[in-house]
């Protein structure tokens, strides 16, 4: 096209072109039928992509609300402490999961001088990796937790509250309170699809040195995933199998079918 | 034997072979929390001139992981060819780099070059090497394989299409298929991550692609992506098996993490050929690779991760693949943190895999906690497409809601065609225009002929 006929005529806003199948769409959240400009992705999808992708990033670098999550825990009647693992930064976290398994110093030594009993079952509560799916999700999961426990004749440790913390850190906690059994609650990797959704780790006898298949893990604890009451549900069924047996890990089977026992968070 | 080199006043000292590749390393964060990489930057440098004046007959008399000790090292030393080691058996690693770069190393003499070349002495070049020389050198190396198709020819581009589901639904995975295919992708594999590893899904999964595949005669091959065990025994219940797949790694202890060891790939490789499915050629073999995963096992020895990455490339070529791809961004940020280093290693292993004979794709790919986003990826899809690579993924819209990580779409393979000029595997090519799914410019049509190709796709 020539600049005169460029000047004068508004050009056409876009050879947007849809996609005939957008029926399929019904069968998958898959991203498909997309539709497209040239051959690239119309702007309304890739601003979409880019906004499940910044939740995501934001949960990753979300705070843990340590105040409000102190209040609202001390509601169940059972202490609760704070402690840091070794990795100091979200950066070092993300680097070093090495370091988010350890107890720093002065946490390990806040435990120790506890002195507290051991008890039945300890949980413990950490950010992994979406502190905004725990900040969101412990307040309603831990109460009734505590609540069924107390009801099954368990007693129960202080709650500990762990920032840069993994899931095996829970040995490290572990080896300190002494608990029976450890249900560590974490947030989990974000994807596009869900950045809030947290995990529940059970760990029997935890002291320094198990490795994960010692681990069972119900995954996806959300609204739209699986909800708190039946999340409970399922833990309690768990806790009552791993006393029954005496362990965790993949010799206690998790027979109903709708949960994962997946242990994708090192 | 220790290697040092004095820069200034000071002698840097590195104790063995292996310390010196993993100082000479670019940075990232694996050998970070493996504790191997170099101290400054002055260290990383100095490393990388004592690396470019080792002679590269070194590699043949020390190994880096003990030969008694490691499968992987007895094959590499055994089955190394002398004969094609010759023309460079005197060059230094520095000499050898600026050879890669010359002229006089064409398409045809790299390919004749390929057997004598071990494993470390590419990770080796690879770290002297910067961006635009490990994409020069790889674009002028040609790795061509036939199954029902042709992947790698020069100034083609091939696509898996993977289109996974949560649950493996029939329905869902067929959804994505068919967007694919009407978007120009599948023509490296139709390939599937399964949810389970369960025979009686995955079985049902290969039956589904093969009876879409047969119907409408696409030239192309399908794969689940089940544990080879899985897949020796669906072969042996006569299920339609094309591309045998596997998660390979760069030591013997860290291949018996994947549940894997060679003579069982070798059985599930002869098992394969026993179906004579390939029309075209006996390419079979599709393995997956990624830097970090040696460590992540506790099997690395103190290698590094990069030079772990390149010894698996010798697991896989031993094995004739149709389809090798490392997925990059997929291991997390504690191994490759940024975009940055996804995008070195992504060059790396390209690179790598071409220069060792291998037909190399990559899942260009990153996690939620990686420094990364889709900018990195089209930076990294653009490069590797100018260094020639063989295949990328294609998911929709890049994300994948199985195993939630971001990789590239079908869309972006478009994208690399029409700036590259690249076009699809041509036996595949000619089924799009007969099919009236594309133009010979790589334009999609919207043909009544199309209709008919989805609308006889749709779930019941």
């Amino acid at each position: 096209m020539d600049a005169i006929a460029y000047s004068m005529n508004e050009l056409k806003k876009s050879g947007l072109e849809s996609d005939d199948w957008e029926s399929l769409k019904a069968y998958t959240n898959a991203r498909i039928a997309l539709g497209k400009t040239g051959v690239s992705i119309p702007i309304g999808e890739s601003l979409r992509f880019k906004m499940a992708h910044a939740h995501a990033k934001d949960a990753v670098y979300s705070h843990l609300n340590v105040a409000d999550l102190q209040t609202n825990l001390a509601g169940t009647g059972l202490p609760v402490h704070y402690v840091r693992s070794q990795a100091d930064n979200r950066d070092t976290y993300l680097q070093r999961p090495d370091l988010g398994r350890l107890l720093d110093e002065s946490s390990a030594e806040k435990l120790t001088q506890l002195n507290s009993q051991p008890a039945d079952v300890g949980l413990i509560i950490a950010d992994g990796l979406s502190a905004s799916a725990v900040n969101t999700y412990a307040p309603i999961v831990v109460p009734l937790l505590v609540q069924a426990m107390g009801e099954a004749g368990f007693s129960l440790a202080p709650i500990v509250l762990v920032e840069q913390g993994r899931v095996a850190i829970t040995d490290a906690i572990g080896g300190i309170l002494r608990p029976k059994l450890a249900i560590m609650l974490i947030g989990e990797r974000p994807g596009l699809s869900s950045f809030d959704s947290m995990g529940a780790y059970l760990t029997y006898a935890p002291e320094p040195g198990l490795t994960d298949e010692r681990r069972n893990c119900l995954s996806n604890i959300r609204e739209q995933g699986l909800p708190p009451v039946m999340a409970v549900n399922k833990l309690m069924w768990l806790i009552q199998s791993a006393f029954r047996l005496q362990l965790t890990g993949v010799a206690l089977k998790d027979n109903d079918d709708t949960s994962s026992d997946s242990l994708a968070i090192g | 034997m220790a290697y040092q080199c004095t820069v200034s006043a000071f002698t840097y000292r590195f104790n063995d072979l292996k310390e010196l590749l993993a100082k000479a390393s670019p940075l990232r964060s694996g050998d970070t929390l493996a504790g191997l990489t170099a101290e400054s930057y002055e260290e990383r440098v100095a490393a990388q001139m004592c690396l470019a004046d080792l002679p590269l007959a070194t590699f043949l008399n020390e190994a880096l992981i003990p030969y008694e000790l490691d499968d992987v090292t007895r094959l590499i030393i055994d089955t190394h060819d002398k004969i094609a080691f010759a023309p460079i058996s005197h060059f230094t690693v520095g000499d050898l780099r600026d050879w890669l770069l010359s002229d006089e190393a064409d398409t045809v003499t790299l390919q004749q070059l390929a057997p004598g070349l071990t494993p470390e002495m590419v990770a080796a070049v690879s770290k002297l090497m910067r961006n635009q020389d490990l994409i020069l050198v790889a674009r002028k190396c040609e790795v061509v394989t036939r199954f029902r198709n042709t992947v790698g020819l020069q100034g083609h581009l091939s696509v898996r299409l993977q289109p996974n589901h949560p649950v493996d639904d029939l329905k869902g995975i067929a959804a994505s298929m068919i967007d694919g295919l009407l978007y120009g992708s599948g023509d490296a594999t139709i390939g599937i991550n399964p949810a389970t590893d369960s025979p009686a899904a995955t079985a049902r999964l290969l039956h589904m692609i093969n009876e879409i595949r047969e119907r409408f005669e696409i030239p192309t091959q399908s794969c689940v992506l089940s544990h080879v065990t899985t897949t020796l025994q669906l072969i042996e219940q006569q299920v339609p098996v094309d591309l045998v797949f596997q998660s390979i790694a760069g030591t013997e202890k860290a291949n018996a993490s994947f549940g894997v060891t060679l003579p069982l790939l070798q059985e599930a490789y002869e098992a394969g050929l026993s179906l004579r499915r390939g029309t075209l050629g006996e390419n079979l073999m599709y393995f997956e690779t990624g830097q970090g995963s040696a460590l992540s096992s506790g099997a690395n020895h103190n290698v590094d991760q990069q030079t772990c990455e390149v010894r698996a490339y010798a697991v896989a070529r031993h094995y004739k693949p149709f389809l090798v791809n490392s997925v990059v961004g997929f291991i997390g940020p504690e191994y490759l943190f940024d975009g940055k280093q996804i995008i070195r290693a992504g060059l790396e292993d390209h690179f790598c895999g071409k220069l060792l004979g291998l037909p190399m794709g990559m899942d260009i790919c990153y996690t939620n906690h990686a420094q990364a986003d889709q900018d990195d990826m089209d930076t990294l899809l653009t490069l590797l497409g100018v260094a020639g690579i063989s295949f990328i993924m294609g998911v929709p819209g890049a994300d994948d809601i199985m195993l939630n990580y971001q990789s590239t779409s079908f869309h972006d393979a478009l994208y690399l065609r029409r700036v590259l000029g690249l076009r699809p595997a041509p036996e595949f090519e000619a089924w799009l225009l007969r099919q009236g799914i594309m133009d010979n410019q790589g334009n999609r049509l919207s043909t009544t002929a199309q209709q008919q190709f989805y609308a006889a796709l749709l779930p019941v």
